[in-house]
């Protein structure tokens, strides 16, 4: 039985602690008033300097541009329209700046959110296949699946925020949207307003957590009675169509998460294949979170039954997935680049122009760095290059989510700072505590399961096992 | 002479030939070959033999693959002729980059498969009409070979090899 340790426990307390004491910076740092706003932006430019004029400028200019295409309005003087605009300018940064704190925390929100969603995901997927290999993975699955209990709690909470408009991160949910003649009516998104409206939004948003929670909360009840069911294998049949059913309904509510709360934030904007998108993401963060909690606890002693075989499978998934990912980014952003399409556009020439830095630096991250890494049979059997490899790849796909949430949310005024830094620290102390409270509640070896003997005995052929007897396999 | 004749040892199960081979290895007898209808798991390092570097050569391969449709579209769509073709920007490679990765990814994948399997056949040394190699044509079928060298020692090979549950054992001369 595994013992959660009291330094693990401390150091996670202090991560949630020092987040959220960064976290309230953030919201206490952001601007209250529109002067305000104009304030910290005449600073930024004052301390900036030229360059950074000028490239605020060319944001201007796209912002200008895309406000102008977005909202289709109608201007009747270009006397009126330069007043109008220069205050709807202020009001729009303004908002952004409010966002900033919002934006910072939900980005950290759905990167743990969705990492432990689809960690649920592949282990009702193992379930589904029947694979022998990952049974003795399956606690530390479940574990992690943990964290989806406290991220759902949370994702909850900012759901309620949004529609209570405390933040502006869902600009469809802006007084007016919907109303004809109100200054703030968008005809486009009004066409929209069947699928994007707050009822109907906030109803959906709480289905999904409640499927999700209800699958996890089950199997992990049931995962443990499988341990002394002794019942001609029934609870692991039961627990298998379970999973099946449960598959069912995550690529839907997958899917429609995926346009509610991250194409949401972009209504004018729409991709086919962005539900598949964001999950290539987190499979592979999933996978990545899996090997670091596995190689973390083999490393401490608690699973004896896992050998390298399971840690180079495990890479083997991590680098697949890095390519499905890019397989499948590269797919959406080369359909749009090729036939540029104005309304599909923007979105890329938006996070072209302003993110170029993060939107280039996450493919070397999670394409180009893990396939170099992880190409190799005998590396992805080998720990420390697998942590190297995760590290990279998970810090490449919290990029990515903040490169999917941050321009539709902050625009150009976006940063990587103390406000963003603790929204992470704070998540990742979140993850850790339930994740190590949970492995430590159960045998850390599903006994009852039937392929329990065929994973322990579980041996790639081609890898060299190094420090554990692998003399009796051929 | 003494020198060119073998001791074709065969076996009917891999488990079987398995644990043959790691007690003639162990017994310090260099085994020349081991003919079997199928891949046999483990066979390779029970033997000793060194593993193979396909793989590393395909990934050479593939880097070729990738070099030639990376020059190929540069020279053909940027420098012989950069037209204007639909507003696609040709005034850089990088700039039309995008629209070249199908090409490179499919270049880099057919230089390191054929390249590879093209290796593989020279290696191997497997052509057509080649002349079959094969000491018994059952190697193909159920039964499993093991081919040793003999140096004056054959009294006590052929005991040794009797106690690994070989079917039947046959002194050879090669030619």
């Amino acid at each position: 039985m595994y013992q959660f340790s009291g330094k693990l426990k401390t150091f996670s307390l202090a991560l949630i602690l020092l987040g959220a004491l960064g976290i309230t910076y953030g919201f206490f740092t952001a601007p209250k008033t529109v002067e305000e706003a104009k304030d910290i932006i005449a600073q930024q430019v004052d301390s900036h300097g030229n360059g950074h004029e000028v490239l605020h400028e060319d944001a201007k200019k796209i912002e200008h541009a895309t406000e102008n295409h977005d909202a289709n309005k109608a201007h009747v003087s270009a006397d009126a329209h330069g007043k109008h605009h220069d205050a709807a300018h202020d009001e729009h940064v303004f908002h952004q700046l409010q966002n900033k704190p919002w934006s910072a925390v939900y980005v950290a929100l759905f990167f743990f959110l969705g990492i432990s969603l689809v960690v649920l995901a592949f282990y009702a997927s193992q379930r589904v296949a029947q694979s022998a290999w990952s049974v003795v993975l399956f606690r530390v699955m479940e574990a992690i699946t943990a964290n989806l209990v406290p991220t759902s709690i949370f994702m909850l909470l900012f759901i309620v925020a949004s529609i209570m408009h405390m933040n502006h991160i869902f600009p469809w949910m802006a007084e007016g949207t919907f109303t004809p003649g109100h200054e703030n009516y968008d005809a486009i998104i009004d066409g929209k307003s069947w699928w994007m409206n707050i009822p109907d939004w906030t109803i959906r948003g709480v289905v999904y957590l409640l499927i999700w929670n209800a699958y996890r909360w089950f199997i992990r009840r049931n995962s443990i009675k499988e341990d002394t069911a002794n019942d001609a294998n029934k609870t692991y049949k039961l627990n298998y169509n379970v999973s099946v059913g449960f598959i069912f309904l995550f690529m839907l509510t997958e899917s429609m998460m995926s346009w509610d709360w991250i194409m949401g934030l972009d209504p004018h904007w729409f991709s086919t294949l962005f539900g598949w998108y964001v999950l290539s993401g987190f499979l592979v963060s999933a996978l990545t979170a899996i090997a670091f909690v596995t190689i973390y606890l083999r490393s401490k002693g608690f699973l004896p039954a896992v050998n390298d075989s399971h840690i180079h499978d495990l890479a083997k998934f991590m680098f697949g997935f890095s390519i499905f990912w890019t397989y499948l980014w590269f797919a959406q952003f080369m359909l749009i680049w090729y036939a540029n399409i104005p309304e599909e556009t923007t979105y890329f020439a938006m996070r072209f122009e302003e993110y170029k830095l993060p939107f280039i630096g996450m493919l070397g991250m999670n394409f180009v760095f893990p396939i170099l890494l992880l190409l190799n049979s005998d590396f992805k059997s080998i720990p420390w290059f697998v942590v190297i490899g995760g590290v990279v790849i998970l810090l490449g796909h919290y990029v990515d989510v903040f490169v999917m949430v941050m321009p539709a949310t902050v625009g150009a005024h976006w940063s990587f700072g103390i406000t963003e830094f603790s929204a992470l620290l704070f998540f990742l102390g979140v993850f850790i505590f339930t994740v190590f409270s949970a492995f430590a509640k159960a045998n850390p070896i599903p006994v009852g399961n039937p392929f329990l003997k065929e994973s322990e005995h579980f041996h790639y052929y081609n890898i060299e096992h190094r420090g554990e007897g692998s003399g009796d396999h051929h | 002479m003494e020198s060119s004749k073998v001791i074709h040892a065969f076996y009917t199960d891999d488990e079987i030939l398995l644990d043959a081979v790691k007690t003639v290895k162990a017994k310090h007898h260099h085994i020349e070959e081991v003919f079997c209808p199928f891949p046999v798991h483990g066979l390779d390092k029970a033997m000793g033999l060194a593993p193979t570097r396909l793989a590393i050569t395909a990934f050479f391969y593939g880097i070729t693959g990738l070099c030639f449709a990376i020059w190929m579209t540069n020279y053909m769509m940027i420098q012989d002729w950069p037209q204007d073709i639909g507003g696609k920007p040709s005034f850089s490679w990088l700039e039309n980059m995008p629209a070249f990765v199908p090409i490179m990814f499919e270049l880099t994948v057919f230089f390191a498969a054929h390249l590879m399997v093209i290796t593989f056949y020279m290696r191997s040394r497997i052509w057509p009409f080649k002349e079959a190699e094969n000491p018994d044509p059952r190697t193909t079928d159920d039964h499993f070979l093991m081919e040793i060298p003999v140096h004056n020692n054959v009294d006590e090979l052929t005991a040794l090899l009797q106690k690994t549950g070989a079917v039947e054992i046959n002194i050879v001369d090669k030619h």
